[in-house]
């Protein structure tokens, strides 16, 4: 077997098991968000499928292949079939750039535990996620229904807002690491997570995945009470659980970024790289989860005014402080 | 000059957050509400006009219909304006045990009003604290009537049947836990900048307005109108309680959400007075023209065969003549207006309820608003759509 054979084969590997994993992780995220929203409220929470509802996700997702795929009339058919995809694929392909763990040697060669690790990684998961706003935009919008599109206009407005505050708060993790690469910059956190260093930079980042991501109290675009379900009012089956398992995935993706940027991504002592990778993203997604028990949700203007007045220069100062630091030190 | 347009947006019957079959054409102006019609009669069953064609014992199941929420207040509003007509005197037991009764509904019907408001603005944890404790007060229904949500317990001139033994455990029980879950609705709720941001300076509507609207109940203490039935216009014996009335001063939501809160912790007050001077006593009023007698005597002897049949199937006669008489129901004054000609059955009857005139003023507090104002109005005016339509 040629060296090139190889090289592909593993690569091919890779990207199958990080597939793998992490459609097998936003399947059970479901269903431990579940499971905790219910041990918060007091009550039980899906456990009938299967041992404690381990086999919850199975049951979903067969419920939902089964379903009828409903297309409204006067929707855009293209464009309305589009959408889901077009939410989903950018979440999966931003991990291309996440390093999950130390190199490690396997037939004799050097394998990085990450598919793609770009030197313009940082701007790479950017547009992604950019793109990722097109899945709501156009969906909303293709649906021919109003609450959709009303869905759709906030899901713009708020991605394109936090977008902003989340790329100026990562401006001081490059600075420090000096490098648009995740690995360097996660190796750089190798002593010191930039936690220690950059905790409002962590603040802001926080609670601008959680608008990336839509989560309560950012779920505008969904808003429930408001607007019946947001931009997947007219979704059934499959197509509305690509939104769903698209919305999980990027909860996973946002945490393990989350965790490269500023908690030293799979840098941990006693415990083996990937672990210590996968608590830390699970930390987040607990979190996330633990914030939707608690909290209730912003208005749309107020979301808005959260972003622009007060996130966004916090972001600018940070950025500014850290500069003078790095030029001090 | 882009050229703008109005969008109308049809929200309801079917809504998350209409509360049942509210219907509401909403005029907006990208977010911003520029008009909304409400539209109503999905649950139209015509009581009023039912009632015209029932003795007076047989309107009563009606009026649990009503509010499903505070079933007992609707009874109670009821069986108090036959009675007025009647003139009929009720034994002090029956109007404590009827207190207690109401005082737990006024309890229940706010917790099923701040669950989903909790919940239209997004707090889902309040929403399941909320009905896991109102599930504490329907077994309390449950136990003393049969029922959960359609009690039918009060008779005209007292009860249908004593309380059960257990019941002042039972009630004791709320009275200790209670005031507890209400501090963990507060300190998910009233700590919350994010409720704050929500409530403070929402649906603002003055004291003028509120009264020139006719609002009642919480929202018009909401707006600071220092009104109440219940010390104002007391009946059922509710002079003999002490309690506060609670009043807002910025007229917007967070008040409104302040005075139930309040009024739920007085409630539980006035529970233990009630509780504390329940005496032994007959619970029925003597007065065989009117009220059925005992069970026993129904079963066991002819004349009291012939008096339940006498009574269930032809009624009794009430004197010529008209009574209205408001009650301080959970949601604002809920009235009965009766006209009687004389005959077993009402010639007319006609039932003020407070969530029909209280959503006249949701576009008052709306207008100029954004779509998720409306929702946290639509939570605060509590409406309940079995009354508005009746």
């Amino acid at each position: 077997m040629s060296n090139a054979t190889l090289d592909i084969i593993l690569l091919l590997a890779k990207i199958a098991l990080v597939f793998f994993v992490i459609l097998t992780m936003a399947a059970y995220l479901v269903l431990a968000e579940r499971r905790i929203l219910a041990w918060i409220q007091d009550r039980k929470g899906p456990n009938r499928v299967g041992p404690q509802g381990l086999l919850q996700p199975l049951a979903d997702v067969i419920k939902m292949l089964t379903k009828e795929d409903v297309r409204p009339a006067g929707a855009d058919k293209w464009l309305f079939y589009l959408a889901p995809a077009m939410a989903a694929i950018p979440a999966i392909l931003t991990f291309a750039v996440i390093p999950f763990g130390a190199p490690v040697i396997l037939f004799g060669r050097e394998l990085p535990l990450v598919i793609s690790d770009l030197n313009v990684g940082l701007l790479f998961f950017m547009a992604l996620s950019s793109i990722a706003v097109y899945g709501v935009a156009i969906g909303g919008w293709a649906s021919n229904s109003k609450y959709a599109l009303l869905g759709s206009i906030r899901g713009l407005a708020q991605l394109i807002s936090y977008e902003l505050s989340m790329g100026l708060s990562l401006v001081p993790a490059v600075m420090l690491s000096r490098s648009f690469r995740l690995s360097d910059i996660v190796n750089a956190q190798a002593h010191v997570p930039f936690i220690v260093y950059q905790p409002l930079a962590f603040i802001i980042f926080l609670i601008s995945i959680a608008a990336e991501c839509k989560r309560i109290p950012f779920d505008l675009p969904e808003a429930e009470g408001e607007l019946v379900a947001g931009f997947h009012t007219e979704y059934s089956g499959m197509r509305f659980g690509l939104f769903f398992v698209g919305e999980y995935i990027n909860v996973i993706v946002l945490g393990g970024l989350a965790a490269s940027f500023f908690l030293g991504g799979w840098h941990g002592p006693w415990l083996p790289a990937p672990v210590w990778f996968i608590v830390k993203v699970l930390a987040f997604a607990v979190f996330f989860i633990w914030m939707r028990g608690t909290l209730p949700r912003l208005r749309y203007d107020q979301l808005m005014h959260f972003g622009w007045k007060v996130l966004t220069p916090l972001a600018l100062i940070n950025i500014l402080v850290t500069g003078w630091w790095l030029m001090l030190r | 000059m882009a050229n703008t347009e109005t969008m109308t947006l049809n929200m309801g019957p079917q809504h998350p957050s209409t509360h049942g079959v509210l219907r509401l054409v909403v005029e907006l102006d990208g977010e911003v509400i520029q008009s909304i019609t409400p539209h109503i009669g999905y649950l139209h069953r015509g009581v009023e006009k039912l009632s015209e064609h029932r003795t007076y014992h047989q309107t009563l199941p009606l009026t649990d219909r009503l509010d499903y929420l505070a079933p007992m207040h609707n009874n109670l509003g009821y069986v108090l304006a036959v009675e007025k007509l009647l003139d009929l005197e009720v034994p002090e037991r029956a109007q404590t045990i009827r207190v207690i009764m109401a005082e737990l509904t006024r309890i229940m019907s706010h917790l099923v009003w701040l669950a989903c408001h909790a919940l239209d603005i997004g707090a889902m944890t309040v929403f399941i604290y909320c009905f896991r404790e109102r599930e504490e007060i329907m077994n309390i229904y449950e136990k003393i009537s049969g029922a959960r949500m359609t009690t039918n317990y009060f008779r005209i001139g007292g009860l249908s049947k004593d309380v059960y033994e257990g019941f002042e455990a039972d009630v004791r029980k709320i009275i200790d836990t209670f005031p507890g879950f209400f501090d963990q609705y507060e300190g998910l709720l009233t700590k919350n900048t994010i409720w704050l941001n929500r409530t403070i300076g929402n649906g603002v509507i003055s004291a003028e307005d509120a009264i020139d609207y006719g609002i009642t109940g919480p929202a018009l203490r909401g707006s600071g109108v220092d009104w109440d039935l219940r010390r104002d216009n007391p009946y059922s014996g509710y002079e003999k309680y002490s309690f506060k009335v609670p009043v807002g001063e910025k007229c917007d939501t967070f008040d409104r959400y302040k005075v139930r809160l309040i009024e739920m912790r007085e409630a539980v007050k006035i529970l233990r007075q009630a509780l504390d001077s329940l005496k032994p006593g007959p619970i029925l009023a003597d007065d065989p023209q009117v009220c059925y007698p005992p069970k026993e005597a129904v079963y066991n002897t002819i004349e009291g065969l012939i008096h339940h049949f006498k009574i269930a199937s032809e009624g009794f006669p009430a004197p010529e003549g008209e009574i209205y008489l408001g009650v301080e129901n959970p949601k604002g004054e809920l009235g009965y207006y009766i006209v009687s000609d004389g005959g077993t059955k009402p010639y007319r009857m006609k039932i003020r309820s407070p969530s029909f005139v209280n959503l006249q003023s949701m576009e008052k507090m709306c207008k100029g608003a954004m779509i998720a104002d409306l929702i946290a109005v639509i939570g605060t005016l509590d409406i309940v759509l079995g009354e508005i339509d009746r």
